[in-house]
C-alpha cells in the first residue's frame, strides 16, 4: 500500500494527522485521502475488528481502539498517537453520535441518548483537543502549523425536527470551535468547523434509512474538500532543513 | 516543609517564593508569576508529556510480582525495539514508601518479564541488583498500545489516591518522553501563554525526558540524574540565541530546562537545533551560560534539584530561602508550591569570565 508514496505530492508528507471515527463513512474516506497525500495517519474507532481492518487496508497507519466519549480513554489515545510520531499536527474530530436511533423528537428522546450525543460530539472533542493541545502548539511554534477540524453539519445551524440531540450537540461543537479559534489564534493553532454536506455514510443511513444514495455526496468527495481546507490552513509544507528535526524524524521511522 | 498530598496542578492557593538578583526573598500568589517578568524576557519550558512509566508484572523465571519503573531511554527515543534503563522493585506498589519497598527477585540477563501483554527481556545487568537494562518485545505502535494499557504514572506514597495519566501531564505536554512530570511546568496556564504573547514576553519549549526523583536506594539516588534525552527545536534555538544577542533574560521553567540548555551550550558553545543526552551535573561551580532565572519546586537540601540551585545563588541566600519555605509552611513535592530564583551577581560574573571559545557564539 505504501506504493502511494512515490506518486504523492509532497504536500502532506511528514504531517501527523489523527482522525477519530476513522473506520467508516467520512472518517475512512479521510484516512484514504490523507494516506494518498502522504500524511502519517493515526485513527481511532471503538471496535477493534474495524480498527484492524482499516489498518490492514493502510499499512503504516496507527490504529487505536478507543471510545472518545469515554473520559478515561482520552489520555491513553493521546499517549499512543503522540508517542508514535513524537507529536501531532492535525486533529480531525470526526466521530459523531446521532443520539437516539431511530431519530426522535426531543420530547421522546431519552436523557441517556442526549447525553451520549453530547459526550461523543462535544465533550470528547473538547477533551481530546485539550490533551493534544500542547503538541499542536509545539508544531505551530516550530513552523509546521497545526489545525483542528471539527466536523459539523447543517443541523448545527438549522432546527430540524427529530434531530434535537444531534443538532444541539453539533451546534455546541460549532460554537466551541469558534471560541477555541478566538482564544488560541495567537498560538498559530487553527480551528475549523467544516460541514461536509449530506453524505452516503452508515451514519446517514441510520438517520434517514430511505434516502436515495444518488442524492447524497460520496464521502471521498467530502474528504477531499476537508483535506484541501486543512492544507489551506497550514503553512506551506517546508522541506526538512533542520538537522535536529531530521534526526528526530529518522529516529521515529 | 509540608508534603503536597493531592494531585492538584494549579491550586488557587499555590504560592511562589521569589529570590531576586540581590538575594532578597519575597512571596506572592503563584498565579501572578508573570508579574515578575518584563517585556523581552524569554520563558523556556519543557513540553515533555509524562509516560505511564510504572509497569506492574511478573518475573517469569520465579513467578514473583515486580514493579518496573522506566528511568532512562537507552535507544533513540521512539526507536524500536524500545530499550530502557529500569529500576525494579519486588511485590507492592506506590503505597509503600520507596525506601521500604521489597527488592526484586535476583535478576539475570536474559530473564523474561511479563507485564500483561507487554513482554520484555532483561538485556543487561549493572552493578546494582535493582537497576537493569530492559528491552521490550513490542515495536513502534504496538509498544505504545501495550504501554498505554499496562503502565501508570510513577507515584510516591505522599499521595494516597492513584494518579491518572492526566494528573502527570502539564498543560503544554506534547511528546511523551518524561519518566516523571516536568512538574515546574504545572505553573503554566494557557492564559499565561496568551498573557506572555500580549506583553511581549517570548515563550519557547524544548523536550527533555525528565527522570526519576527518587529510587528509594541511597546508592542509586547518588547516581541521579541519569543521562536524560532532550531535543531543542529550531525555533527555540533561534529564540535563545536572539535573547542572548539582545541581552534579554532567559527564564527556565524547571531544572530540566536548565540541564538541557546548559548541556547544549557547554558542549557546542551555543544553542542549535539538536537532540542528545544531557549528562552534565549542575552545581555550585557550574557556570550558567544561558539561563538567568529558574522556576522550580521547593526542594529539600541535599537533593540534586537543590544542588542545581547553587549554580544560581550562594549558600547564604539559599539558606535564607529554605528558612522562609520552612517558616511559612510552603508545600513540597511535584504538586507543591514554587520558587523563582534569579542568578546572582557572582553567577553572572562567572558567565562573563568564560573564555571566549566556550561562551555562546552571538
Amino acid at each position: 500500500m505504501d506504493d502511494h508514496a512515490s506518486a504523492v505530492p509532497v504536500s502532506l508528507a511528514k504531517t501527523r494527522v489523527l482522525v477519530t471515527g476513522g473506520t467508516s463513512g467520512l472518517g475512512l474516506a479521510l484516512v484514504d485521502e490523507l494516506r494518498a497525500r502522504g500524511a502519517d495517519v493515526a485513527f481511532v474507532a471503538r471496535t477493534s475488528g474495524c480498527v484492524e481492518k482499516t489498518r490492514r487496508r493502510h499499512p503504516g497507519t496507527l490504529g487505536i481502539t478507543g471510545d472518545i466519549a469515554d473520559k478515561d480513554a482520552i489520555h491513553p489515545i493521546a499517549l499512543q498517537v503522540l508517542g508514535w510520531r513524537g507529536g501531532l499536527d492535525v486533529l480531525i474530530n470526526n466521530a459523531s453520535s446521532l443520539g437516539p436511533v431511530p431519530l426522535a423528537p426531543l420530547a421522546d428522546t431519552d436523557c441517556e441518548d442526549f447525553a451520549q450525543a453530547l459526550a461523543t460530539n462535544v465533550l470528547g472533542p473538547f477533551r481530546l483537543t485539550k490533551a493534544v493541545l500542547g503538541a499542536l502548539a509545539a508544531s505551530a511554534r516550530d513552523g509546521r502549523g497545526a489545525v483542528v477540524v471539527n466536523v459539523s453539519s447543517d443541523a448545527a445551524i438549522n432546527a430540524y425536527a427529530n434531530w434535537g440531540a444531534y443538532g444541539a450537540s453539533k451546534a455546541a461543537l460549532r460554537h466551541m470551535t469558534r471560541i477555541w479559534e478566538e482564544e488560541l489564534g495567537h498560538l498559530g493553532v487553527r480551528f475549523l468547523s467544516l460541514d461536509p454536506g449530506d453524505m452516503d455514510t452508515p451514519l446517514h443511513a441510520l438517520a434517514v434509512p430511505d434516502a436515495d444514495p444518488r442524492d447524497l455526496l460520496a464521502p471521498a468527495v467530502a474528504a477531499q474538500a476537508i483535506v484541501d481546507a486543512i492544507l489551506a490552513a497550514l503553512p506551506t509544507r517546508p522541506a526538512v532543513t533542520n538537522p535536529g528535526s531530521a534526526t528526530y524524524a529518522e529516529a521515529l521511522r | 516543609m509540608i508534603a503536597a498530598d493531592r494531585p492538584i496542578k494549579r491550586p488557587a492557593w499555590a504560592r511562589l517564593l521569589v529570590v531576586d538578583q540581590t538575594g532578597r526573598v519575597t512571596q506572592m500568589p503563584r498565579a501572578n508569576w508573570l508579574d515578575v517578568l518584563r517585556p523581552g524576557d524569554l520563558v523556556v519550558a519543557n513540553d515533555a508529556a509524562t509516560l505511564p512509566a510504572s509497569i506492574a508484572g511478573i518475573h517469569v523465571r520465579t513467578g514473583q510480582p515486580i514493579e518496573a519503573r522506566l528511568a532512562a531511554w537507552r535507544a533513540p527515543v521512539s526507536a524500536t525495539p524500545a530499550v530502557f534503563d529500569v529500576i525494579v522493585f519486588g511485590a507492592g506498589d506506590y503505597r509503600t514508601r520507596t525506601e521500604d519497598r521489597l527488592p526484586p527477585p535476583a535478576l539475570a540477563a536474559g530473564d523474561r518479564l511479563a507485564f500483561g501483554t507487554l513482554a520484555a527481556t532483561v538485556a543487561e545487568l549493572t552493578d546494582h541488583p535493582r537497576f537493569v537494562r530492559v528491552r521490550f518485545d513490542a515495536q513502534g505502535a504496538a509498544f505504545w498500545q501495550k504501554l498505554a494499557r499496562q503502565g501508570r504514572p510513577i507515584q510516591y506514597a505522599h499521595i494516597a489516591e492513584p494518579l491518572a495519566l492526566w494528573d502527570a501531564w502539564t498543560p503544554i505536554a506534547a511528546a511523551p518522553v518524561a519518566f516523571e512530570p516536568p512538574s515546574a511546568g504545572f505553573i503554566i496556564a494557557w492564559r499565561d501563554v496568551a498573557a506572555m504573547h500580549a506583553h511581549g514576553i517570548h515563550f519557547a519549549t524544548l523536550t527533555h525526558a525528565a527522570g526519576l526523583s527518587s529510587t528509594g536506594d541511597a546508592e542509586l539516588d547518588r547516581r541521579l540524574p541519569l543521562p536524560e534525552w532532550y531535543r531543542i527545536p529550531a525555533s527555540t534555538a533561534t529564540a535563545i540565541e536572539t535573547a542572548r544577542a539582545e541581552d534579554a533574560r532567559v527564564i527556565a521553567i524547571g531544572t530540566t530546562v536548565v540541564r538541557a540548555v546548559e548541556d547544549a551550550a557547554s558542549r557546542l558553545g551555543g544553542i542549535r537545533a539538536m537532540e542528545r543526552q544531557a549528562t552534565q551535573r549542575i552545581g555550585a561551580s557550574t557556570p550558567l551560560r544561558i539561563v538567568d532565572a529558574i522556576v522550580t519546586g521547593t526542594h529539600e537540601p541535599g537533593s540534586s534539584h537543590h544542588e542545581l540551585l547553587r549554580a544560581f545563588v550562594g549558600d547564604r541566600v539559599l539558606a535564607d530561602a529554605t528558612r522562609a519555605l520552612e517558616r511559612d509552611g510552603f508545600r513540597t513535592h511535584e504538586f507543591g508550591d514554587s520558587m523563582l530564583v534569579f542568578a546572582d551577581a557572582r553567577s553572572r560574573l562567572r558567565r562573563a569570565s568564560l573564555p571566549a571559545s566556550a561562551a555562546c557564539a552571538a
